[in-house]
């Protein structure tokens, strides 16, 4: 703690936000008991669970498990009744923000609403408690639905396969780097390097020296889109692909698109589209025809799976023709008839009839599998549900207003004239996010974008993301979704300009916010220097 | 909003920005919207075309179970506070989702007997592709010793990742159903990088931890990896006590839904030597400026994010509500609880097994220990004496040849056990698996 903190008073007292959004610290919130983990409660001998009764002949435990593969002590996990699991945990999940509490605008997240029917439809037991390895005949319904998913993925991307197996949006990348790797493989070629741009998401490097390439960055231009020059430079025979998210992370759609494609086509490598951003464009704009080879779909952004706090999520593939042969097994296929061809070990295996829908593992040149089973089939329920209630013109509209709102919220925050303090970093307008850089309001105010972000919590806001992309001094990366009303999008845009107005009379308000949540600033340097990370036990 | 931005039309947005020959400029053909209760209908018609473990007697596994998912898990994971936020980035706001990160993690480590364990990975497979990647950064070796008695998933998935930055995968056998100790000394050489077996193996025998933990040091000391189920956990020994470094695991049998095989989560703990090289989030106890504990994301300079191609692993998104999940069913079971239900699976998946065993044509693959699940040798095609127990509504368990595609899991059957299935199930299961089998030879003798 600095000297400064230590001797502050309570500063929450006399900083009321102008939306009545800012509760002092005076009287702490009933949230901030202090915090005890589920091992720190209950007693020796209290339970919840009650075992079903040993119906089957009793026999010595020592007859069945020798000892020395046995467990000595029974493992120290908590000794709790059921009510005081429940009060446990709904108190310490009063102590998280959600996006059904409050505005979310975190970049590149897409944190739009998660409609409640798709939590129904995915716990139908018909899904929820089908077995990954039942056969294909009596998982139709399943197989069905991943197929209608993979062409409406298809369909939207603009690309013809696809495979749901990735787990999430970067496990999707290394699908995707790996698909490249055995692209070229195949054509008796051994590239080295992968283009990623600066602005380029975490994900994409660490991919990158995962799936064993070497990263090489590309500059960004004057107008926040690939530096061709660079690119030209940089572009050999010996990359193999080029990951680039468009729009990309300053919020743009690089105009040079086609002419990237070409050159990345030309020297032979393949185009990876990190779909992260897909929210922007969907049935306006088609990766596939931007020339790109491989996409990957984050279900828990544009098409509404829950974020959970960090999961679970699904990052589905699609390709070109070309790469279609190196696709993860198992692919759904669908048989028009007994006679089209398609034969599957499952076929052959001895079933009368094939199925109409089913798992081919017969892909000779695959890249293998990425997972068990079939992947996150609980998310594509969700995308599913979310496709069929939309449509195709829904989908289209869902990205014409998280534009529209996007640009609002930048438009409206110049009329309450933050953008001297908190300017555009590149462009005029923007897609479906804009990335604001907080240099100048640091130069002018003293106050960072950190703090910013930390005192819209008291606001009752969720801050955009912060100090990303990289290459933006001080970064605000605002990103409101197509389901927020012009009400919030207005609200956020007051709260900031109050925050700013704010700072301008007393800087330190905004330095040592928060002040109406669980817990105020945290020590995360100590955190990492002894890193505790599990509860001590007696 | 129009006016305010300053332009005429929301198409002129796009158009100011999208260049032409890239703009669609047609409707996405993919069929109209409908209401909530139409879409309703169709999820569930779908649905009903699916035979769940509801709607026949299910003895299937092979690395996802039909447990029992307590009610209040369904409760806690549907509310908003834990359903609908974002990972943790701002800690002020997301101490709910940070305390269950750190409660997982301590319960996890408890459990592994292991020091360390991060917030969870993906799932069980890549689980043990991420523990492989974690130990090539840790010993710069290139090369894989995995037991045969591995889940098939898990060495292909071990494989699919090692291409990549070109380690060779190599398989040892196994001998009465477990690793062969004379194989798996010899393989591992210098230039291995990590051991890794799995307890109970695919075959659902209880491999010697300790004794293929020791061997592998002996051998060249690389990094020992168990896939473990953890939910045996609660009679088996901990891995931790078996000279185990990295233990990982499929989490599904803990708290979470068969849902078609996934999502669920990978469990990932270790050694503490291999903290900062561990993927996924990791929750730390930490103090607030005024004292208060709190819970922050910590060792983020492992992570993506921050380190970009210097990074231990690319994980970003996760299974944070799936590890949630993991461990309300933990602190529900309970510490008797864990041993309890570990017994009783134990006394069942012996019965069963015993009973079955005696049928003529059915015989033990192995004579090995088994917790939940075990394998048999079935003197008859496994794919038609399934299909014969399925029209009469039961399950009778996993073909491990269609699964493996190993010519020597050829007639082998894999019978998964849980607290679900009782005594008259495990009768019928017998009842109606005996005379399938029985059929099966009839007809096979009469050709």
């Amino acid at each position: 703690m600095s000297p400064l903190e230590e001797n502050r008073s309570e500063p929450g007292v006399a900083t009321r936000g102008p939306l009545g959004g800012a509760p002092t610290s005076a009287t702490p919130p009933m949230q901030r008991d202090v915090a005890r983990t589920i091992f720190q409660k209950g007693a020796p001998g209290r339970r919840a669970f009650v075992c079903p009764e040993l119906d089957v002949p009793a026999v010595d435990v020592g007859e069945l498990l020798p000892e020395r593969f046995r467990r000595a002590q029974p493992p120290r996990l908590p000794e709790v009744s059921e009510p005081e699991i429940v009060r446990h945990y709904v108190g310490i999940s009063k102590r998280n923000f959600d996006l059904d509490s409050g505005f979310y605008p975190l970049g590149s997240c897409t944190m739009k609403h998660n409609p409640r029917l798709h939590e129904r439809v995915a716990a139908l037991p018909g899904h929820a408690r089908l077995h990954p390895l039942q056969d294909p005949e009596h998982a139709q319904g399943a197989l069905e639905l991943m197929w209608n998913l993979q062409r409406a993925l298809s369909e939207i991307s603009g690309l013809p396969h696809v495979s749901l197996q990735p787990s999430a949006g970067s496990h999707g990348e290394l699908a995707g780097v790996l698909l490249t790797r055995a692209f070229h493989e195949d054509r008796g070629e051994t590239r080295h390097k992968v283009l990623t741009p600066d602005t380029a998401h975490g994900t994409n490097p660490a991919t990158v020296t995962m799936a064993g390439f070497e990263v090489v960055k590309l500059a960004t231009n004057a107008d926040g889109g690939i530096d061709i020059e660079d690119l030209r430079a940089k572009a050999d025979t010996d990359v193999a692909c080029l990951m680039l998210t468009n729009p990309n992370t300053l919020g743009l759609f690089d105009p040079n698109i086609t002419e990237i494609a070409e050159i990345v086509h030309g020297v032979g490598a393949t185009l990876y589209y990190d779909g992260a951003n897909l929210n922007a464009v969907m049935g306006l704009s088609r990766p596939g025809d931007m020339g790109f080879d491989i996409v990957h779909f984050n279900l828990h952004k544009s098409f509404t799976q829950p974020h959970g706090g960090g999961g679970p999520g699904a990052g589905p593939i699609a390709v070109s023709d070309r790469i279609a042969p190196f696709l993860p097994v198992p692919v759904v296929v669908r048989r028009e008839s007994e006679a089209d061809g398609v034969q599957t070990e499952g076929a052959r295996a001895g079933a009368e009839q094939a199925p109409e829908f089913d798992l081919d593992y017969e892909r000779p040149k695959s890249i293998g599998r990425l997972r068990g089973f079939q992947g996150n089939y609980g998310c594509f329920v969700r995308a599913y549900a979310y496709i069929c209630s939309l449509g195709g013109d829904g989908l289209r509209d869902a990205s014409e207003t998280a534009v529209l709102n996007a640009n609002y919220l930048l438009a409206r925050l110049k009329q309450r004239g933050v953008a001297e303090l908190l300017p555009l970093a590149y462009g005029e307008l923007c897609m479906h996010e804009f990335v604001l850089s907080g240099g100048p309001m640091k130069r002018a105010l003293e106050i960072k974008t950190l703090d910013l972000a930390k005192r819209l919590l008291d606001f009752g806001f969720h801050p955009p993301t912060v100090y990303f992309p990289l290459l933006v001094d001080e970064a605000l990366m605002v990103e409101p979704t197509e389901t927020e009303t012009k009400e919030t999008l207005d609200a956020f845009a007051d709260a900031i300009a109050a925050i700013l107005e704010e700072a301008a009379a007393d800087p330190e308000i905004a330095r040592s916010a928060p002040y109406s949540t669980p817990v105020r600033r945290l020590d995360e340097v100590a955190a990492a220097k002894r890193p505790v990370i599990r509860e001590v036990m007696a | 909003m129009l006016a305010a931005i300053g332009v005429g039309s929301v198409q002129e947005i796009f158009d100011r920005q999208i260049p032409a020959p890239v703009r669609l400029g047609r409707p996405l053909q993919l069929p109209d919207g409908l209401p909530e209760q139409d879409v309703f209908e169709h999820l569930r018609a779908l649905a009903s075309r699916n035979t769940s473990a509801e709607d026949e007697l299910s003895f299937l596994g092979a690395g996802m179970y039909d447990h029992y998912v307590p009610a209040l898990i369904d409760m806690l994971t549907e509310r908003s506070e834990f359903l609908t936020p974002y990972t943790p980035y701002q800690p002020e706001i997301s101490q709910g989702t940070l305390q269950v990160m750190f409660e997982y993690q301590t319960a996890i480590a408890e459990l592994t007997g292991l020091a360390v364990s991060n917030a969870s990975v993906y799932e069980g497979p890549s689980a043990v592709a991420a523990a492989g990647y974690l130990a090539t950064l840790h010993n710069g070796r290139r090369r894989f010793v995995v037991s045969a008695g591995l889940h098939p998933h898990s060495i292909q998935t071990l494989r699919t990742n090692a291409h990549g930055y070109d380690a060779e995968v190599v398989e040892v056998p196994l001998r009465d159903g477990v690793t062969d100790l004379d194989a798996w000394s010899e393989a591992i050489d210098g230039d291995t990088s990590a051991a890794i077996f799995a307890q109970p193996n695919f075959y659902g025998a209880v491999e010697d931890a300790a004794a293929l933990s020791a061997a592998a040091k002996a051998a060249a000391d690389p990094v020992v990896v168990a896939q473990v189920d953890p939910i045996t956990l609660g009679v088996l020994a901990p891995p931790g006590d078996c000279g185990v470094d990295v233990a990982v695991g499929e989490g599904q049998p803990l708290g979470n839904r068969l849902d078609f095989g996934g999502p669920s989560f990978g469990l990932f703990a270790a050694r503490e030597e291999y903290l900062r090289r561990m993927p996924g989030r990791i929750a730390g106890e930490t103090v607030d400026v005024d004292g208060r504990r709190g819970f922050v994301l910590t060792l983020q300079t492992r992570e993506q994010h921050i380190r970009r191609e210097k990074a231990t692993s690319n994980i970003c998104t996760a299974q944070a509500l799936n590890a949630l999940a993991g461990v309300v069913y933990l602190a529900w079971l309970g510490r008797r609880g864990i041993v309890e239900l570990g017994e009783l699976l134990l006394a069942r998946t012996h019965y069963a097994r015993e009973q079955l065993g005696a049928f003529p044509g059915v015989e033990k693959l192995h004579e090995q220990p088994v917790v939940r699940e075990f394998a048999l040798r079935l003197d008859a095609d496994v794919a038609a004496v399934r299909r014969r127990c399925v029209e009469r509504g039961v399950n009778p368990g996993v073909d491990a040849h269609a699964l493996s595609g190993r010519e020597e899991d050829r007639g082998v059957l894999l019978v998964a056990i849980t607290e679900r299935r009782t005594r008259a199930d495990i009768d019928r299961l017998v009842e109606i698996l005996g005379a399938a089998v029985a059929s099966e030879r009839r007809e096979t003798v009469a050709v």
